[in-house]
């Protein structure tokens, strides 16, 4: 068999089919996901361990999910809040993908979860092209990695819902100049929220809950320019397997030969 | 790297579509990347050939198209060319609600089946 075949195909499509499939799964039964990426050292498990504390306290039924390359360690942090904790071992793998999440949360996931906190493998490259199905993806970095992080890592700051600084504590010793890391994040992803916290001292505390809590509620979650693709036409698989072409050239195509590329963008992630 | 999940992707949708059409080699398999699909082509490239071996596609080649990143304000409608690091502030209007015409993608375009499975490449 020789020819070609227009295949079309989203190389991702099949996490995006998942992810959707999950996102309302999750949300027929009253839970929403929120995801975390960020990079390792960033400050995520601290920040998650004292939202997940402040749940546990006002009775919110939530839970989270933890994935690393190894080690126990940061579930065993977050489980001594009193909430349902599930360590995950990626085996190397560099980030979670929606099949994934779903196989870790059969049978584990309290039905009356409100909020799923997924904290991703600390990497700021690889699991911003995957959608795990959250309605809320949130993007840390602390005050010490730098102003320019925004910029460095346009994807997974340009995807991001809410944006949230950790370890403000430091932000003095470590001469973090705000203002430049908001012009930053405003370049690559307009318009989103950028929450400055220290776990520490407890700026900012629960308001990672409570957006996630309001995203639950129907509040719509920020659209990042980077997720907003132009609306992609059907799609019509087309084998060009017969060479030359059953129809003469003469009669009007159906379809055009050339195909801009602006005509196909990958469908939206979000 | 993530490049090795995408190839594996690839090799995986490229071998059903195979299946499905009775095809016994993969000449070339050709991909569009766009500027911000957070992919590395190069990467990439590498990971194909491991992710193709002992598959339909044995000894298939990668050819992957770079897409430009394009931009269009939906209230003014101002386009253009966010660049890298992407500036994606309407740079006419100030605006922050514009959409991505292009550079996005990750897609496989077109399959160039074989009469059979290829001589791996050196």
């Amino acid at each position: 068999m020789c020819g070609t075949a227009d295949l079309r195909q989203a190389v991702l499509a099949r996490n995006d089919d998942s992810a959707r499939a999950l996102r309302s799964e999750l949300a027929s039964r009253g839970t929403v996901a929120v995801s975390l990426l960020s990079s390792p050292g960033s400050g995520k498990t601290a920040l998650l361990e004292a939202e997940l504390a402040l749940a546990h306290g006002r009775g919110v039924p939530v839970a989270a999910l933890t994935a690393d390359l190894a080690t126990e360690n940061d579930a065993r942090r977050l489980a001594r809040t009193g909430v349902p904790v599930q360590q995950v071992f990626t085996d190397g793998l560099c980030h979670l993908e929606a099949v994934m999440l779903r196989g870790y949360l059969a049978g584990w996931l309290p039905p009356d979860t409100r909020v799923l906190f997924v904290e991703n493998v600390g990497n700021l490259v690889c699991p911003a092209s995957y959608d795990l199905g959250e309605s809320l993806r949130v993007t840390l970095a602390s005050v010490t990695e730098g102003e320019d992080k925004p910029l460095k890592y346009p994807g997974a700051f340009g995807l991001a819902q809410l944006v949230v600084v950790t370890k403000t504590d430091i932000a003095e010793a470590v001469e973090f100049d705000r203002n430049l890391f908001l012009r930053n994040v405003d370049r690559v992803n307009p318009g989103v929220e950028v929450v400055f916290t220290s776990a520490r001292r407890g700026q900012g505390a629960g308001v990672l809950l409570d957006r996630a809590l309001a995203v639950r509620d129907g509040a719509k979650a920020h659209r990042p320019v980077m997720s907003r693709t132009a609306e992609r036409p059907p799609v019509h698989p087309r084998d060009h397997d017969s060479v030359p072409h059953a129809h003469p050239h003469s009669v009007p195509h159906g379809h055009r030969h050339d195909h801009p590329v602006a005509e196909h963008p990958v469908a939206d992630h979000r | 790297m993530h490049e090795m999940s995408i190839a594996a992707a690839v090799v995986d949708q490229v071998a059903t579509a195979a299946a499905e059409r009775g095809a016994t080699g993969v000449a070339a398999v050709r991909l569009d990347v766009g500027e911000l699909a957070g992919v590395v082509p190069r990467a990439l490239d590498f990971c194909f050939s491991l992710a193709c071996a002992g598959t339909v596609l044995e000894g298939a080649l990668l050819i992957t198209r770079s897409v430009p990143a394009r931009a269009r304000c939906e209230p003014c409608g101002t386009q253009w060319a966010p660049g890298l690091p992407p500036d994606l502030r309407c740079p006419g209007c100030g605006g922050a609600r514009a959409e991505l015409l292009t550079g996005r993608e990750l897609q496989i375009r077109e399959v160039e089946w074989a009469p059979g499975p290829l001589p791996v490449h050196g």
